[in-house]
This record gives C-alpha cells, structure tokens and sequence, in this order.
C-alpha cells in the first residue's frame, strides 16, 4: 500500500493551536511517538477542513495530536507525541 | 382581488428532499481527509470481518464483485454541516457479507486502510441501510472519494461512512473510532443533530 500526500503544512494549524496554548505554535518543537522524529509543529503535516484538526509527523505519518472544537467544549488528543515543548511568553 | 400566496417553500423541499437541522445543501462533493490517501491495488485489497469470538471471515476484490450488488440513490449529510441529494452509488449490502456470519454482537468497529477508524451499532449495518460501495456516479470510485471501496450508511453522519475501507470488528463492548475518541457521537444521527458527545 502506497499514499498520496493530501497535507498542508503545520503553519496552517498555527491559530488553532494557539487559540488552545496560547503560546505562538510555529516555533513549538515535540517529539513523535512512533518514529521518534523530532521537528517543530511547522513541519507537521495538517489535515484541516474536516471534522477537526489532525498533525501527522512528516517522517512515518503517525498522528501527533488531534483537535475537536465543539460548542461547548475543546477536545485534544496529543499522545501521538513523546513530548511538546512550547516557547515562555515574552516578558 | 385574490391573492395566490405560493407559501413558503424550501427548494430542496420541493425536489422531495429534506435537510437535517442545520445543515445546507451544495451541489459539490467536498474532500475531506484525516489523513494521506491510501492506494491499495485491487490485487492487494481485501475485507474482513471479524466477530466477538475471534472468527475471519474475507473476501477479495474478485469475490466482492461476484456478489449480488445495489445501486442505492440516497442523501448524504457531513458533520461540517454540508448535505448532498440524490448521490448515486453501487455497492454490496452488508446484509449480504454478514449473512452468514455467526455473531451475537451488538457494536462494531469499521477500520479503514491507513489507521482510520469509526464506530456504530451492528443493527444499523443491517436491514438495508448499509453498504461496501465501489461505484459512484456510474464511474469506478476514485480514491479522493474512498475507493477502491467505502463503507456507506447513509442515514448517520458521513464520518461514519469509512472511506478506503479494509473490515469491521464486531464487539460486545462498543469502541470508539478517529473521531469519536475526541468528543464525536457514537451514533451520528443527523435528524437529531447528534454531532458531538452530549448532543
Ligand atoms: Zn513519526
């Protein structure tokens, strides 16, 4: 089995995911939990458009985290990364 | 002097379709995806099912062509609030591939080629009103749209009409799929506008 790309970059992703970190995600880094890949969210592949918010890794395609805005409430799933580091706020 | 009032009615009322609560119409066939493309050759494919108690049933591209096949016509409704009349499929029913399939399951759990995943009730597999679908619009299914083939259950919420499908897991226990793990419905029934967990 092969697949065909079908991504945006994970800047496309960036004001969903501030919107839920506060914090400016472009330059946020993690770590893949499949493959062990580190990389900032940039490079994530983005599935937008959807029923929610999905970043694959660029290395294996696994799903680094998951994003459900509902009306009431904000769901997330990250366990597809072995960590997530996010820039301090300014100041 | 009368006044003929020609009441108010919808457009797509008078095509004799309904929409759910609130969803709109359009005329396109939106793509959405959670994931890339998967490309699964007709040598390769295959669908299984596997029941409560660990028994396999398969079938290849070749045996799912030589079963009996319907050509449903029904109404499509996404969760992103698009709905779609009068969609034209051709596919076999699940009541034909679960036939003899030995299972006093009450829940499964459709899986897709790639990690797609969805769940919902067996009985609403059952009873005409559901389907392995490998045709649309008298054209092959092309793989933007699910195909080699998709699973197709029209009277719930499109995500639950698991595109490039590869099987169904039949459970005692209901298991959530892709989507319903972070806040969608179990069931997804667009008449009772049951999109997220709660609704
Ligand atoms: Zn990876």
């Amino acid at each position: 089995m092969t697949t065909e790309p079908g991504f945006l970059d994970g800047n496309a992703a960036a004001g969903d995911l501030e919107s839920l970190f506060g914090a400016d995600m472009t330059t946020a880094a993690g770590q893949c939990q499949g493959c062990g890949l580190r990389m900032r969210l940039a490079e994530a592949h983005a599935y937008l458009g959807g029923p929610g918010t999905v970043l694959r890794c660029p290395g294996c395609e696994d799903v680094l985290l998951r994003m459900v805005r509902s009306p009431n409430h904000l769901w997330l799933d990250a366990s597809g990364l072995d960590y997530l580091r996010l820039p301090a706020a300014a100041g | 002097m009368a006044v003929i009032s020609r009441g108010f009615h919808g457009r797509a009322r008078d095509k004799g379709h309904e929409l759910p609560p609130g969803q709109y119409e359009t005329t396109g066939f939106p793509v959405l995806s959670a994931g890339p493309t998967p490309v699964v050759s007709l040598d390769d494919w295959e669908f299984t099912v596997r029941t409560e108690t660990g028994v396999r049933y398969s079938w290849n591209w070749q045996e799912l062509m030589a079963l009996p096949s319907e050509t449903p016509t029904v109404d499509i409704h996404c969760v992103t609030k698009w709905s779609k009349f009068g969609t034209r499929w051709q596919g076999v029913s699940l009541d034909v591939l679960l036939a003899d399939v030995e299972s006093g399951a009450e829940y499964a759990l459709v899986r897709s080629y790639g990690d797609y995943t969805t769940n919902l009730p067996l009985e609403d597999l059952l009873d005409g009103k559901a389907w392995v679908a490998y045709r649309f619009d008298d054209e092959e299914l092309p793989a933007e749209h699910g195909g080699p083939a998709r699973l197709l259950v029209p009277h719930l919420y499109f995500w639950k009409s698991a595109k490039w499908v590869s099987g169904i897991q039949l459970l005692d226990e209901e298991e959530q799929g892709f989507w319903e793990t972070v806040g969608y419905h179990n069931y997804g029934d667009p008449w009772r506008e049951q999109r997220y967990q709660g609704d």
